[in-house]
């Protein structure tokens, strides 16, 4: 099992790395997906399934898609490709990247130290997630699905046709 | 020993899974047209082989000597990768089918279900990446249409679900069988059933809700650029589609493998095989809606129904707990 | 709603109906005496062709597939080529509907399939064959009031006997 969780993580972070610097969007999106799927697979081979296949359904296969819908409506051509490739310059990526590097070098550390054996908890399935969704997090719960409701109104009022109102 | 032992037979497990299902696809491209012949008063494909059996052989050479040609103007990696995304995601799902209790890959994984939605919602991608890599505005018209086709009918599919799982206590297939030894979900979950296979219709696109491909409208839909084998891929990626959506609403609604007298393996494939030519029917019977119509249809229908299933569900699931 | 299941229900009794296809190199189909099929000329009871070159045909021909010229020989019109290229026939019939003579005639037979689309032009000799189709007592010579060699005018069936205009007389 260690050895799926460490291509997965790998792949994941290698998928993400691709994401940042694709000049076409499209490309950029499946590098995306990819790398939520890794993650999924990070999620399953931690003991949480629920979360994994939440995650394949929600974000690689319904959030992603979205994007690709909008990217199409888009019709992005070479023109944008290339103001993608004129942005990628080193003065842009060097600050974020060195971030980045900080957080990676501290990352090497502390799974040099062997700070991460907690891997192989219990199973958290669908039940316990349940449980704990209409239990100590129903307010997070209510919240969420207040901002739900907002986005839902607010794509109304933004969707609803314009002949219907004068 | 013993570990590599298991991963020996899982492993020729799933390669006898995938030849059979290659084999059951390719033979249904010939049971359709043959039942839709026989829906129409004709006879279909009757002369290569006995009751033209053959007839599979044929198309698969013809596709597979036919010019593998990708046209300049599309993005060439993705408009390789989509056919492939379209078959392996539908061969992916068939692993938690758990098709009797010996036979079966993963069917007693514990997010089975979850496991199957996941696996069509990624197919989607096949679809509209096909759509757009053509770089032709029928296909991107084609693929627009089931990116929203697909995503819609995908809410009410996972839905319709709901009332299986409450009742069955578990996304585990295996469980949801056995849960239905006595009484097959189909009774008390009509309107899941209905919902989720008319979803699995939409998902798989194939006929009355065909629309991505429209041919009268689109040419072909998201395929109008494909040829040869990538051709091919799609092809018989719609029907393992078609014997996915089949098994799995055996599985959830039929009661699985459980039937008198027969093996249970017997009984699995006979359910899928009704369900099979139930797609077939739908094809030569029905025509394909208007596309404001079909979405109309998910979101003003389909939702609510479902909606009002779940609530009537966990009502009377309350009522007979508490009493 | 209920009018999609009963449409699902019809068409599925469609199963146990009869076939409407005619699995047609086992099982020949039934063809009218009068299908329009290959284009034959036919010769009248005497066994003479019956074409006399009137060029009707060609003139009627919507796609100009025919093409003859005329010879005489013995007072009597022949045609000494007669020419359908079949690969443009469209098998209209109006070559029958406007020959005099019943010499062209459609008949029964389409299996005229070639690998070489030379072979579609059919010659006289293909054409010609020694029956009379369709019309088996017909002889246009007998009938018209044409003078040919052995037959004068006045001579031919249901014609009363030619009057003689100089001696016409009160």
């Amino acid at each position: 099992m260690n050895s799926t969780f460490d291509i997965s993580a790998i792949v994941a972070i290698l998928a993400t790395a691709m994401t940042i610097t694709r000049a076409s969007a499209v490309h950029a999106l499946l590098y995306l997906t990819v790398s939520l799927l890794a993650v999924a697979l990070v999620f399953f081979v931690l003991g949480a399934p629920f979360a994994a296949a939440l995650e394949v359904i929600i974000y690689a296969g319904a959030i992603m898609i979205l994007f690709v819908f909008v990217i199409m409506m888009l019709n992005i051509g070479d023109v944008a490709a290339d103001l993608e490739r004129s942005w990628l310059t080193p003065s842009i990526w060097i600050g974020p990247s060195f971030l980045a590097v900080l957080l990676a070098v501290e990352l090497c550390v502390v799974v040099a130290a062997g700070g991460y054996g907690h891997r192989a908890g219990s199973v958290v399935d669908a039940r316990a997630v349940g449980v704990a969704l209409v239990g100590p997090y129903m307010l997070a719960v209510e919240l969420a699905s207040f901002l739900l409701l907002a986005g839902l109104v607010a794509a109304f009022h933004l969707g609803r046709s314009i002949t219907a109102t004068d | 020993m013993n570990h590599s032992n298991e991963i020996a037979i899982g492993f020729s497990n799933i390669v006898f899974g995938l030849v059979f299902l290659m084999v059951a696809a390719s033979l249904l491209t010939w049971i359709e047209r043959r039942l839709l012949g026989f829906w129409q008063d004709r006879y279909g494909p009757n002369r290569a082989g006995p009751f033209g059996v053959l007839q599979v052989v044929a198309d698969g050479i013809k596709l597979l000597f036919k010019q593998d040609w990708i046209p300049p103007f599309a993005d060439r990696t993705v408009f390789v990768i989509a056919p492939a995304i379209a078959m392996i995601t539908v061969m992916l799902a068939f692993a938690v089918i758990p098709v009797t209790p010996a036979i079966g890959i993963i069917g007693n994984l514990n997010v089975g279900l979850l496991y199957f939605l996941a696996m069509s919602s990624l197919g989607v991608y096949a679809v509209v990446l096909a759509g757009w890599s053509s770089n032709n505005k029928y296909a991107l018209l084609g693929g627009m249409r089931a990116a929203a086709q697909m995503v819609s009918y995908e809410v009410f599919m996972g839905l319709s679900l709901v009332g299986v799982v409450m009742l069955a206590g578990s996304y585990n297939l295996t469980a949801i069988v056995h849960s239905q030894q006595h009484l097959w979900y189909v009774v008390p979950q009509f309107i899941g059933f209905a919902v989720f296979f008319l979803g699995g219709l939409a998902e798989t696109h194939r006929l009355p809700f065909d629309l991505p491909e429209g041919e009268n409208e689109l040419g072909a839909g998201f395929h109008t650029e494909y040829s040869g084998m990538k051709f091919g891929m799609f092809f018989i990626g719609e029907y393992i589609g078609i014997i996915l959506i089949s098994a799995f609403t055996t599985v959830l609604f039929l009661g699985g493998w459980y039937g008198p007298i027969l093996p249970p393996f017997l009984w699995f494939a006979l359910k899928t095989g009704v369900l099979v030519a139930f797609f077939v029917l739908l094809r030569a019977a029905l025509p394909r809606p208007r596309y404001d119509q079909f979405m109309a249809f998910g979101w003003k229908l389909m939702l609510p129904l479902t909606l009002i299933n779940i609530l009537a569900t966990g009502a009377v699931m309350l009522c007979w707990s508490t009493s | 709603m209920l009018s999609v299941l009963l449409t699902l229900w019809y068409t599925f009794l469609h199963l146990f109906h009869r076939k409407v296809t005619v699995s047609y190199p086992d099982e020949m189909p039934y063809l009218a005496p009068r299908y329009r099929g290959r284009i034959v000329l036919t010769r009248d009871p005497d066994g003479e062709e019956r074409c006399v070159s009137c060029y009707l045909c060609a003139v009627a021909c919507p796609v100009d597939c025919i093409s003859l010229q005329k010879a005489e020989e013995a007072g009597r019109w022949y045609p000494e080529f007669f020419r359908i290229n079949f690969s443009r026939c469209i098998f209209c019939g109006f070559c029958e509907e406007a020959c005099p003579t019943y010499a062209i005639q459609l008949t029964p037979d389409f299996e005229m399939s070639e690998y070489n689309r030379q072979n579609l032009v059919y010659e006289k000799q293909d054409l010609l064959i020694s029956g009379t189709g369709k019309y088996p007592d017909y002889n246009f010579y007998r009938v018209s009031g044409l003078a040919i060699p052995g037959k004068d005018k006045g001579e031919a069936e249901l014609e009363r006997e030619a009057i003689d205009t100089r001696s016409l007389l009160p």
